[in-house]
């Protein structure tokens, strides 16, 4: 099976981010830490078939973010969202 | 804060000799917006847990929650949900989840639902919250199937498209031609959005569900016709689901 047919979008980790954030976060606004687009949660790629979760841009492909869980932790790498815009509840 | 939680299966509906829709009871909902989903979550006894997640099929105003799901053979969690899973059986839950892939019932532009598959469940919430609320907002929605037996809620959307509420269905097949069949027999293709899409200046909502290579294959199509990419809504299924 090709890689692209396995690629998700932000809509479905809208459970995880809640679960991290505690709010609704596939309409958040992100800007790419490469190249700078901004973009809603929902429009990201997703690839969740491993272990951890990656979330690649919308535009430029390059990684946003990486989630990994378990054994009751959360590890969350956002070394490629410049910026995380959400409305809080 | 999302929290996991217990409902309870009321009915069952076979909506195609592989898609069932599940009607939930489920204590202290607190309501959804047309085109949110839910994330369903299995228990083994050695505590082993799958989690997919399901869109939901039914109107915000509608007494019982509703999951339309496919089974797949190879699947974790589906082959349970649509097989296994008796009314009266408990299921655990959290939602509803998203406000992305939604249709808030207050949006006057013209809508284009497009649909490949199990993809038809979000939107067919959003068409029965449509309905619901007696809103003549002009709708559109194409529906890719792989064969007439597949057509999940064919009566219904028959019923919906003929309301005259300003609704039209179109259905492609790609499986099969069937003799007497009015509808397309083909993948989703430039042509076919020519004729079924409203013109780009109309300013569209459009919301794309289904498996990733039809929901990538009909936006980007869309994309190419000069319809402005934000505009556009997707929601990936994945090549399987689950």
């Amino acid at each position: 099976m090709q890689i692209e047919e396995m690629r998700l979008d932000g809509n479905a980790i809208g459970g995880l981010l809640r679960e991290i954030f505690t709010v609704e976060m596939t309409s958040a606004v992100g800007t790419c830490a490469s190249c700078g687009a901004v973009n809603e949660v929902g429009r990201v790629q997703v690839y969740a078939h491993a272990a951890g979760t990656v979330v690649r841009c919308a535009d430029c492909e390059q990684v946003l973010m990486k989630i990994v869980r378990g054994g009751g932790r959360c590890w969350v790498d956002m070394t490629g969202v410049r910026c995380l815009e959400f409305v809080l509840d | 804060m999302l929290s996991w939680q217990f409902c309870t299966l009321a009915e069952i509906v076979q909506e195609t000799p592989r898609v069932a829709s599940l009607y939930l009871d489920v204590p202290d909902w607190q309501g959804h917006m047309a085109g949110q989903h839910v994330d369903v979550r299995l228990t083994a006894d050695d505590g082993y847990r799958a989690e997919r997640s399901y869109s939901i099929a039914s109107a915000p105003a509608d007494r019982r929650l509703a999951l339309t799901v496919e089974r797949l053979e190879d699947g974790e969690v589906s082959p349970y949900l649509v097989g296994e899973l008796r009314i009266g059986d408990r299921l655990e839950l959290r939602g509803p989840i998203g406000g992305y892939f939604v249709w808030p019932g207050d949006d006057q532009r013209p809508l284009l639902l497009i649909g490949g598959g199990s993809g038809v469940v979000p939107l067919m919430s959003m068409l029965r919250h449509r309905a619901g609320i007696g809103s003549t907002v002009a709708a559109r929605l194409l529906f890719s199937s792989r064969s007439q037996a597949d057509i999940i809620y064919r009566d219904e959307l028959t019923r919906l498209g003929s309301a005259g509420d300003g609704l039209t269905v179109f259905h492609t097949v790609t499986r099969e031609k069937p003799a007497g069949w009015t509808g397309y027999t083909r993948r989703v293709d430039e042509a076919m959005l020519k004729e079924v899409a409203w013109p780009k200046q109309d300013s569209p909502a459009v919301f794309i569900c289904g498996p990733t290579s039809f929901v990538e294959a009909a936006a980007s199509l869309l994309v190419a016709m000069g319809y402005e990419a934000p505009t556009i809504k997707t929601e990936r299924f994945g090549a399987t689901g689950g």
